[in-house]
């Protein structure tokens, strides 16, 4: 919507701020150290609204927590909007100067009715007039989101709808406002920024731009192919066609992350050629022909990553990598090599063996966004967060400033989207009359390949949790192991009942997939726009062990 | 920078030196810009000053007693000694007071001051109350030796509302019967604990380690001159923690986090700070 | 906190009706609004948390302690860190966190100065033999009765058995001037019904008011400051800058509190006020929150004092009937309303900052100045905190004016003060003497000195002793102070030559050690070692030349570095003994 895709504010502005809608995070668990900025804001002051399905221990510090029915965001965001309109909240000189779509979005969101949006959500109407007319009159206020928005087939409706809050109010592109997607991963958004993207160069440069894809061409001596490649997703499908028969895989693992496990296992077992650059013999490096051992980028290499705030940072080796592990770009460039193409170029030691520091540095001369982050000030300056496009430059808190300046700093107007209330991909039947949805714990992480190598006395292993009223009618006790079966596949797990979540909803961590391959019943229903699957709305059924299956 | 603060400054006078700092510094920061050493056990630069140590005392004309230097604003105009006798006698006695009371024996910097101040902890009756409880050893993850606690109350506030907002200990019981307790204290797993460990990050004297060090320290083999500490980035979430990895024969013993970095603060969760372990 | 962590203790029934009998619905902060909306945050839990020391009061009335089960129901409710409430509940004399293991009352018996003298051990042991269950603990502001007893209630309320037979006797030995024209803060004392209202407007109550609302804010800020009026609590801090600084603050809140936690050993002054003219005290504070533009009054009594505390909400429910408090109080447009905290038995919590935190629900650490209470006191608000004898000498301001005032003391030191006498004199009681009158004029009011007087400790345990040749000292800020030593909260416990001084100042030491927060090192180590050098001092005769310099090396260093009052007097008393030979001289 906005151009460059990263949070538009910093972690310190939200100490300052007024209004919080935490939106689909938990970051407590999630993000901790981010919700420590969070929580400082809250002690100043700050109202929190918290919007998540689930009574999450991060919703317990919000002022108002609203149970919204999974896969609801744009019913009521849509609702928030439409209230704000109509009880003159909107930011009318905003509006009329930095965007452009006003009367089709205002006429789009005229059917969300507070009592429809209710109907919708599933969330009181008293309740979604407050936390609109609170946001709208807010000095500073951000939206916080994380995978709760974009884990779903219409994740980047979902995200659009959030933003139209915020342009409806003017809540972005100055000091202490913004929206806020929480990267879940270290350097998911550094991947972003260095063009891991199937249409993107680095630092968000288009590839079938010609003279973006130019400046690339000249520096790496080599025409690059203009046409955008494909997204995980896409990529399993086209596995599926047949088209795709060779993969590389550097630190993923798909054989267990992916939604509808099942499919994407046979998948990758079906390739002709499976590469697999890990630092784990993870459950996809098992289905592979080959696998480089890489050592570990944060403690062990060289390197940089970018934070949800947009800050890169340096990673520095403190250990040595153990046996023959490598460090990526080693192994990259020693590939290459063997095939007879020097990739290294100007970027290596008299040796050949490229040079972490190098690489920045052409990557600096190539990404405008990064131009001013030398090594030097990356490491006394504590990190830097773009934009930077100079050596003087301070870098950038927050992005957008340009929506207020006279003339739009030359960019065009920020486009209202038309998002329109689709719900999940999978209903909820009487076959499978309960709904899915996982997430992490604060002491474990994604599959579990790191975290599990520590003994963490607070956790409590996989268990679906169920609010204890689901698990009376199904006759089952707290701890019983129980049969769980999606459209997709079944596992068997132990339950824990949890008050704190709503009847008809279930949720699950995804981090012990030894124990329970959850994703068996996760839906690969995905998202056109951003290519990311539904692991957030699952229908499911629960059956006590001994008893026959549907 | 679009947050732009009007600087004012604000002059005083330490030890006879015009020291000339920003509105809002402390004495302690006037100190330290000029370059006096001041002894400070319960101040941290990432936390509120809660001035309970009493170490980093100052003299300060017109005031009946002495100020503690680590939270009283430098104002306008004050004249300040940081090494009269009065001053001096203070510091020694608190270093006394705490080395009657309480192990120092992992508190180098605590011992070197009170070398420094001529402090003499075996002048005081014989079989003084002292804290005396076993080592809490209750998890994997980090243990808790109250007899080498100072009572600082920094990993209370770490714990709290400067930081982690968890409340699993707090300042129980009072006077000599002070302790750092959960609730009927019970056992860190027991209690509402999330094991971030910023409560070690904190401690001054090693009442609170990690288990790794613990464990070395009992075999006779931690070996801090030999660690290096490097710098890095944590490998979980999209935070962007700092990390610095303390390392003895290219294993990871220990890990902290900068308490000037704007991220962290100092402070970070459970998987920063003990997650390393598959490295 | 928001993620609160409970332990799997339960509550009983009991104690969820004990703690809802003064929690309203409105105190619980997570609300479940329906299954899909809660509300709950920082703001509501912050408020509340104020209701944390009423609601621990109620747990241990109900079972004898604060139970794990009892703990987290509270917890729970307001949103409590169990952690935090524990420490808070480990902080205070009144309550206990270990099952007593009993279902009987619990009498304290005061173990201080004056009860030190009339024979507290003993007194202690015959209860004991009576099968009562004793604790021995500080003072109970019962000085002129001594040896005094507190009976903590189960079963039963918490009550002073002396109370039974002295109540509303006018002309009890307490305030032996009583009816006397030359009173001021005493006049009504023994007069008037404290139990009325009605009473207490017969005998000029509620003039002051009406006046000040006559006169404005700041003509009565003027009338105090012209009268030279200082706090009474101690500090001798001067009243009118204090409420100046406050009405001058432009705040959305701001409050006055009724310091009434008298707990100085040798001090029951404001104790026999808050008994015997309770509405004084509530109209002193009506009358400074109207001035300084406070809507919100506080008065924190100690726990020690059921009768006055009975008769101060009394007096508050009545006043609020009359509309002498509430949404318009006497009809002047202007808000006041008055609520009552009751402590817990802490020393600490006469301090003014220790207080405001108790208030807050808090241990009773004090808080380190600046910023004062005037500009940051409780909630972090601007506040006047003052002792009812101050209070009660701003109304007499307002109401008779400055000169009036200045008739009665010294130029330095104008007006009367209250003193509470006790230990070896014919008559103990509280009297009211004009600044100025001398040690000996005062001891003479009071029938004289019983026995050979061998010393007086002026000020209390956070006082100092003098000599019987000091009779001629004349009460005054300025000449105690020359003198060395104090006027402190009005103490003076005579000591007669057959008092065994070293048993005497050891148990002094034991009260500081005791009653330390413990928050600074100076003073809660000081106390302690200084106890411990006293008491091997006993052991072993005399004091050497080591020990007489460790004592003075202690002393200079809790006097100069501790946080608050308590430590920075904690040796005073001490070393007073030691300069006058009363112990430690080598034999």
């Amino acid at each position: 919507m906005f151009g460059a895709g990263g949070g538009t504010v910093s972690y310190r502005e939200i100490e300052e701020v007024d209004v919080v809608l935490l939106w689909g995070s938990n970051a407590r668990e999630a993000h901790p150290i981010f919700f420590h900025h969070l929580m400082k804001g809250l002690d100043n002051g700050a109202t929190m609204y918290c919007v998540d399905p689930r009574r999450t221990s991060s919703s317990k510090f919000a002022d108002v927590w609203l149970g919204i029915d999974v896969g609801t965001d744009v019913a009521l965001a849509n609702g928030v909007a439409r209230e704000i309109i109509h009880a003159g909240l909107v930011n009318q000189a905003f509006i009329d100067h930095s965007t452009t779509g006003y009367d089709e979005f205002k006429a789009s969101v005229e059917p969300y009715t507070l009592e429809r949006t209710a109907e919708i959500t599933g969330v009181p109407a008293d309740a979604i007039r407050e936390m609109a007319h609170v946001y709208a009159a807010a000095d500073k206020a951000q939206i916080l989101w994380t995978l709760g928005i974009t884990e779903h087939h219409h994740a980047v409706d979902n995200v659009l709808a959030l933003c139209n809050l915020a342009l409806l109010t003017g809540h972005v592109g100055h000091w202490g406002s913004g929206l806020v997607p929480l990267r879940g991963q270290n350097n998911v958004q550094g991947g972003g920024d260095m063009g891991a993207l199937p249409n993107k160069l680095p630092g968000f440069q288009d590839i079938d731009d010609d003279e973006d894809r130019g400046k690339f061409e000249a520096v790496y001596g080599t025409a690059l192919n203009p046409t955008p490649g494909l997204h995980l997703t896409l990529m399993f499908e086209a596995m599926g066609r047949g088209e795709l028969t060779a993969a590389y895989v550097l630190g993923e693992n798909p054989a267990d992350s992916e939604a509808d496990i099942q499919h994407a296992r046979k998948l990758l077992a079906g390739l002709d050629t499976l590469i697999v650059q890990d630092i784990f013999m993870t459950r996809t490096a098992e289905l592979a022909d080959v696998v480089f051992p890489a050592s570990v980028a944060w403690a062990e290499s060289d390197g940089t990553v970018t934070s949800s705030e947009r800050r890169v940072q340096l990673t520095r080796p403190a250990v040595a990598p153990p046996g023959e592990a490598r460090h990526d770009v080693d192994i990259l460039a020693e590939l290459a090599r063997r095939m007879g193409v020097d990739i290294v170029g100007d970027c290596g030691d008299e040796g050949g063996v490229p040079v972490p520091e190098k690489l920045w540095d052409e990557l600096r001369s190539l990404s405008p966004l990064h131009a001013g982050m030398s090594y030097a000030r990356l490491e006394s300056e504590g990190g830097l967060q773009w934009p930077c496009p100079d050596l003087d430059h301070p870098g950038s808190p927050f992005l957008h400033g340009w929506l207020w300046e006279d003339d739009l700093g030359g960019h065009g107007p920020a486009p209202f989207s038309v998002v329109e209330h689709i719900g999940p991909a999978e209903a909820l039947t009487e076959q499978f009359p309960l709904r899915l949805t996982t997430g992490r714990s604060l002491d474990s992480y994604n599959t579990g390949v790191q975290s599990n190598g520590y003994t963490s006395p607070i956790r409590y292993g996989e268990a679906l949790d169920i609010n204890p009223a689901d698990a009376s009618a199904l006759g089952i006790v707290d701890g019983e192991r129980v049969r769980v079966s999606s459209p997709r596949g079944t596992v068997e797990m132990a339950v824990r009942l949890q008050p704190d979540i709503p009847v008809g909803l279930t949720f699950t961590t995804f981090h012990f997939p030894d124990l329970v391959d959850i994703n068996l019943l996760t839906n690969d229903a995905w998202d056109r726009k951003s290519g990311t699957s539904e692991f957030k709305a699952a229908s499911i059924r629960i059956d006590k062990l001994g008893a026959a299956a549907n | 920078m679009s947050n732009p603060e009007t600087v004012t400054q604000v002059s005083v006078r330490i030890d006879g030196d015009e020291v000339v700092v920003a509105a809002g510094a402390t004495v302690l920061d006037a100190c330290s810009a000029h370059g006096v050493d001041t002894p400070t056990i319960c101040y941290a630069e990432n936390l509120t000053p809660v001035n309970a140590c009493r170490v980093c005392v100052v003299e300060v004309d017109g005031n009946r007693t002495l100020v503690p230097s680590c939270s009283r604003p430098a104002e306008d105009g004050m004249v300040i000694s940081t090494d009269s006798e009065r001053v001096r006698h203070s510091r020694r006695m608190v270093l006394e007071f705490l080395g009657s009371t309480t192990d120092l024996s992992q508190a180098p910097e605590i011992n070197a001051w009170s070398d420094e101040y001529g402090a003499d902890a075996t002048r005081y009756v014989e079989g003084g109350e002292t804290i005396s409880e076993p080592v809490k050893v209750q998890d994997d993850l980090y243990i808790r030796d109250y007899d080498k606690c100072v009572l600082c109350y920094k990993c209370v506030d770490a714990c709290g509302e400067e930081a982690q907002f968890t409340f699993a200990i707090a300042m129980s019981g009072r006077g000599m019967g002070n302790r750092i307790s959960t609730e009927f204290d019970v056992t860190l797993p027991d209690s509402a604990c999330v094991y971030c460990g910023n409560c070690i990050g904190v401690c001054p004297t090693n009442a609170l380690q990690f288990k790794t060090e613990f464990d070395l320290r009992a075999a006779g083999e931690w070996r801090q001159d030999e660690q290096t500490v490097t710098r890095t980035v944590c490998s979980y979430c999209g935070v962007g923690c700092n990390l610095e990895l303390h390392v003895q024969d290219n294993r990871i013993v220990k890990v902290t986090s900068p308490a000037d970095h704007e991220v962290t603060h100092g402070h970070l969760c459970v998987k920063g700070r003990f997650g390393w372990q598959y490295v | 906190m928001a993620d609160l962590h409970l332990t799997v203790d339960d509550s009983t029934e009991a104690e969820r009706a004990a703690v809802a009998a003064v929690l309203d619905d409105d105190a619980t902060v997570v609300v479940h609004e329906t299954d899909r909306l809660v509300r709950g945050g920082m703001a509501r839990r912050k408020a509340r948390r104020n209701l944390l020391l009423p609601a621990l009061h109620a747990l241990q009335a109900e079972t004898g302690w604060i139970s794990p089960g009892g703990l987290n129901h509270v917890c729970g409710v307001l949103q409590v860190p169990p952690a935090e409430a524990y420490g808070v509940a480990t902080f205070y004399e009144l309550f206990r966190t270990d099952d007593p293991g009993h279902d009987e009352s619990v009498v304290h018996v005061c173990m201080d100065t004056s009860c030190h003298i009339a024979g507290a051990e003993a007194f202690a042991q015959s209860l004991e033999a009576d099968g009562k269950r004793v604790h021995r603990g500080p003072c109970l502001g019962q000085c002129e009765r001594a040896p005094a007893q507190f009976v903590q209630g189960r079963g039963e309320p918490d009550h002073v058995p002396a109370d039974a037979s002295t109540i509303d006797a006018p002309g009890s030995y307490r305030v032996p001037q009583h009816g006397s024209a030359d009173l001021r803060l005493l006049q009504r004392v023994g007069v008037v019904d404290p139990t009325s209202l009605a009473s207490y407007r017969e005998h000029g109550g509620y003039a002051a008011t009406e006046k000040a609302l006559a006169i404005g804010p700041d003509a009565v800020i003027a009338e105090i400051r012209a009268a030279g009026l200082t706090g009474r609590g101690g500090a001798a801090f001067p009243t009118a800058i204090k409420w100046r600084g406050v009405a001058d603050e432009h705040a959305s809140r701001k409050h006055v509190i009724a310091n009434c936690d008298e707990s100085e050993p040798g001090t029951f002054k404001d104790r026999v006020v808050m008994e015997q003219d309770p509405f004084a005290v509530v109209e002193g504070l009506t009358l400074a929150g109207l001035t300084v533009g406070a809507e919100q009054g506080w008065i924190y009594i100690r726990g020690e004092y059921p009768l006055a505390t009975a008769r101060l909400a009394g007096a508050v429910e009545q006043a609020r009937t009359a509309g002498l408090l509430g949404d318009d109080v006497m009809g002047s447009g202007k808000r006041f309303d008055i609520e009552i905290r009751r402590g817990a038995g802490a020393y600490i919590c006469g301090e003014e900052t220790a207080l405001m935190e108790s208030i807050e629900g808090y241990r009773g650490e004090p808080r380190n100045k600046p910023p004062f209470p005037s500009t940051h006191g409780l909630f972090g608000d601007p506040t006047v905190i003052n002792n009812p004898e101050t209070l009660l000498n701003a109304s007499f301001i307002v109401l008779s004016g400055a000169d009036a005032y200045r008739f009665a003391g010294t130029e330095k030191s104008p007006g009367t003060r209250l003193f509470c006498l006790s230990g070896h004199v014919a008559q103990p009681g509280v009297y009211e003497v004009p600044m100025g009158t001398t040690l000996g004029e005062l001891i003479e009011t009071a029938g004289g000195a019983t026995g050979t007087t061998k010393a007086i400790l002026m000020g209390g345990a956070a006082g100092g002793f003098v000599g019987p040749d000091q009779l001629d000292l004349r009460l005054t800020a300025e000449d105690t102070a020359a003198a060395g030593t104090t006027l402190g909260s009005g103490v003076v416990t005579l000591f007669d030559d057959t008092v065994d001084f070293t048993a005497l100042v050891i148990r002094i030491a034991e009260f500081f050690r005791n009653e330390s927060c413990g928050q600074c090192v100076p003073c809660r180590v000081g106390t302690t070692r200084q106890h411990e050098v006293l008491v091997e001092m006993r052991a072993r005769g005399s004091l050497s030349d080591e020990r007489n310099l460790l004592i003075d090396d202690m002393a200079s260093a809790m006097a100069d570095a501790s946080i608050c009052g308590l430590g920075h007097t904690a040796a005073g008393a001490v070393r007073s003994a030691i300069q006058l030979g009363l112990i430690g001289a080598r034999s």
